[in-house]
């Protein structure tokens, strides 16, 4: 196994530490008292605030925006003479190259990369879940069938997080033909071994807590003590780490279309496209290159705090 | 005919990498039907692994179980499949633990958990289930079970949590309950209640019960039989009366010499019993309570001492009342 899969694998079995400690604390309290610690987090409530603003243009923005983001010759462009007019009053952020107006563009996009965060992380979540959520039950409940099935999973969940992400998403992207379904997908893919990790490893720290046993010595079956025993308690893990998987899914969405394999429609806004097309441009037009590089810098940022915040929360070893 | 024949069982816990761990080594007793016995003994003598090798509940890798436990004449619980272990948990035998806020699922209410074992054991569902729910946790004393259905196990405190254990330990009406340390985690006026409480249940019921515990006071008003274990055997076994009217084996004398009493003089020193249970001696050399005994002869390491003397046995070569 590579170092890259070492390190993933080691940290992953960290957070799922958390789900162990968990059980010992008191579900319904531990939620609230986590609750409460993150309210009184700043870089929570950063994060909060960055994303509630997203969520919002993401959602009513489009329909609110001055122009259409795909309506070209809002004005005088000409790259011949490097003239791509700046901010002014009408179009507050410009135009693009094609005389596009900059800020509705940003807009739309900002939907978009809402719509392939989310959707990209619930397809890994998905997935993942259903491959860990098996693993784990398999293994701590199953016997030796059990323990063959996990290792089956687990073997091939260790050779996807041998591969660098975006190496993956690339060749799946490649495989399918560039689109933004593939896009979601490919990226989602990526985050499938992290949550299949995260969710059997804490629910194997969960499969010798003294509840189980309890369950266990009551006859309670063992499909009736994974499904409605052992997986409530394991995914708090796993809820932080979707919370910071749509961070980086943004950040490579972002970056499969920069590498030309997104959307192959010129004409859709999105953040990562918009990067590519601002790239040709740099030198007399830098903030056509700004513009996005910061939207996908802060909402990512949002997600990252967030996430970490919640690590915080649920984390007793930082409690106070 | 007894309800519970354990006969030799022994318990090994071992690894590739760690020397091997004989837990519990060669107990044997029985338990008739609607008696109550105690096993009795310090912190790490095996009364735990005891109960969980009857339950089949040790986890499956690591340890290796010998010997026999015949339930009802028929079943060994120690050979038999899981299969029939899991039918048989929660309606033939069922077991108390310890830390009953631990022993809950945190997020689960308490209504969910209690009607589950009647799923599975009565078939019973929906309004049936709740209503019987309702029943079980009036019986065990806990006001206002309507409510307490619906709440989660950090709501209730801690002489209710182990209320709505007891309450689905006894939901199928087991014919025996395993017991182990059920109080040890509650306050000094609530472990009354819960062993008075208990003492009720299993009287009604017809229930034998197995009381695990380190506090002779607590099997002293509740055990038909005990059983005294160190380091993983019995030192001593007899009725409750015989044993403390004349406990034999120094540790057992020990052990009740070590309980406060109300008309010793103020100012005596309580008198626990010197060392601690890690200095022992592996019992194929001798007795293992030796390094901490105070009537030690030459003869106690020469050999394990073998368990004499009838009804009331006890495990030692020099035992209180030899020299009278
Ligand atoms: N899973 C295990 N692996 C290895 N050794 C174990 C395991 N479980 C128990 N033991 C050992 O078996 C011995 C008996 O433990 P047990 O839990 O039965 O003690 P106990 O009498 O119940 O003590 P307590 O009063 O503290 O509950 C201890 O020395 C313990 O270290
Ligand atoms: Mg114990």
């Amino acid at each position: 196994m590579t170092q890259l899969a070492r390190k993933k694998i080691a940290k992953l079995e960290r957070l799922a530490e958390l789900a162990a400690v968990h059980a010992n604390e008191g579900g319904e309290s531990l939620w609230r008292e986590a609750f409460r610690r993150l309210r009184h987090n700043p870089a929570a409530i950063v994060g909060a605030v960055i994303l509630g603003i997203f969520v919002l243009v993401g959602f009513v923005g489009p329909f609110l925006v001055p122009f259409s983001p795909t309506q070209t010759g809002l004005g005088f462009v000409s790259e011949a003479q490097n003239i791509i007019p700046g901010p002014s009053a009408q179009h507050w952020f410009g135009l693009d190259h094609q005389a596009r107006d900059e800020f509705s563009r940003m807009v739309v996009g900002a939907r978009q990369t809402l719509l392939v965060g989310v959707v990209a992380t619930a397809f890994g979540l998905f997935f993942g879940c259903l491959i860990g959520g098996l693993a784990g039950a398999a293994y701590g409940l199953g016997g030796k069938r059990g323990r063959s099935l996990d290792n089956v999973l687990m073997r091939f969940i260790d050779m996807l997080l041998a591969m660098p992400g975006l190496l993956l998403a690339v060749s799946i992207v490649a495989l399918l033909g560039p689109s933004l379904t593939t896009v979601m997908i490919a990226v989602g893919f990526v985050s499938i071994p992290t949550f299949a990790r995260l969710l059997r490893g804490s629910m194997i720290a969960q499969a010798n807590a003294e509840y189980v046993v309890a369950a266990t010595s009551l006859g309670v079956g063992r499909r009736k003590i994974a499904l409605s025993h052992i997986l409530p308690n394991s995914v708090a893990p796993v809820l932080v780490q979707a919370t910071l998987t749509l961070a980086t899914a943004i950040i490579e969405a972002a970056g499969l279309s920069f590498l030309g394999l997104g959307n192959p429609d010129p004409a859709t806004a999105e953040w990562g496209a918009m990067l590519t097309d601002a790239l040709a441009r740099f030198e007399f037009a830098p903030r056509l290159a700004f513009y996005p590089a910061v939207g996908i810098i802060i909402t990512a940022l949002g997600f990252t705090l967030l996430g970490e915040a919640m690590r915080e929360a649920l984390d007793p070893k930082l409690r106070k | 005919m007894a309800l519970l024949n354990v006969e030799d069982l022994t318990v090994v816990f071992g690894g590739k990498d760690r020397a091997d761990v004989r837990a519990v080594d060669g107990v044997s007793f029985e338990v008739r039907a609607g008696e109550v016995i105690g096993l009795v003994g310090e912190s790490g003598c095996g009364k735990s692994v005891t109960s969980l090798a009857l339950m089949g509940l040790l986890p499956p890798k690591g340890n290796k179980v010998t010997g026999k436990a015949i339930f009802d004449d028929g079943v060994n619980l120690l050979s038999t499949d899981q299969r029939t272990l899991r039918d048989m948990r929660g309606r033939e035998i069922a077991m108390i633990f310890q830390d009953p806020l631990s022993s809950l699922n945190p997020v689960v209410p308490i209504g969910v958990q209690v009607t589950e074992v009647l799923a599975r054991h009565r078939g019973m569902t929906g309004e049936r289930a709740r209503k019987e729910a309702e029943a079980l946790l009036d019986r065990v004393g806990i006001p206002d079970p309507r409510r307490r259905l619906k709440e989660y196990p950090h709501q209730l405190s801690g002489g209710m949590r182990q209320r709505a254990l007891i309450a689905m330990a006894v939901a199928c009406r087991p014919r025996l309950l395993i017991a182990d340390e059920p109080t040890t985690a509650l306050d000094v006026t609530i472990q009354a209640q819960i062993l008075e409480l208990l003492k009720e249940l299993v009287h009604q019921d017809g229930t034998a019960m197995i009381m695990i515990t380190h506090d002779l006071g607590v099997v002293a008003g509740l055990c038909d039989w005990i059983n005294v274990l160190y380091a993983g055997r019995v030192v001593e076994t007899a009725s409750r009366h015989s044993l403390f009217a004349q406990p034999t084996h120094p540790y057992t004398h020990g052990l009740l010499a070590s309980i406060p009493r109300l008309d010793s003089v103020r100012g005596d020193r309580l008198n626990p019993i010197p060392g601690s249970v890690r200095d022992l001696l592996p019992w194929v050399e001798g007795c293992a309570f030796a390094p901490r005994c105070e009537r030690v002869l030459e003869s106690c390491v020469e050999g394990p001492p073998a368990l004499v003397g009838g009804a009331h046995a006890y495990r030692c070569v020099n035992p209180f009342g030899a020299d009278s």
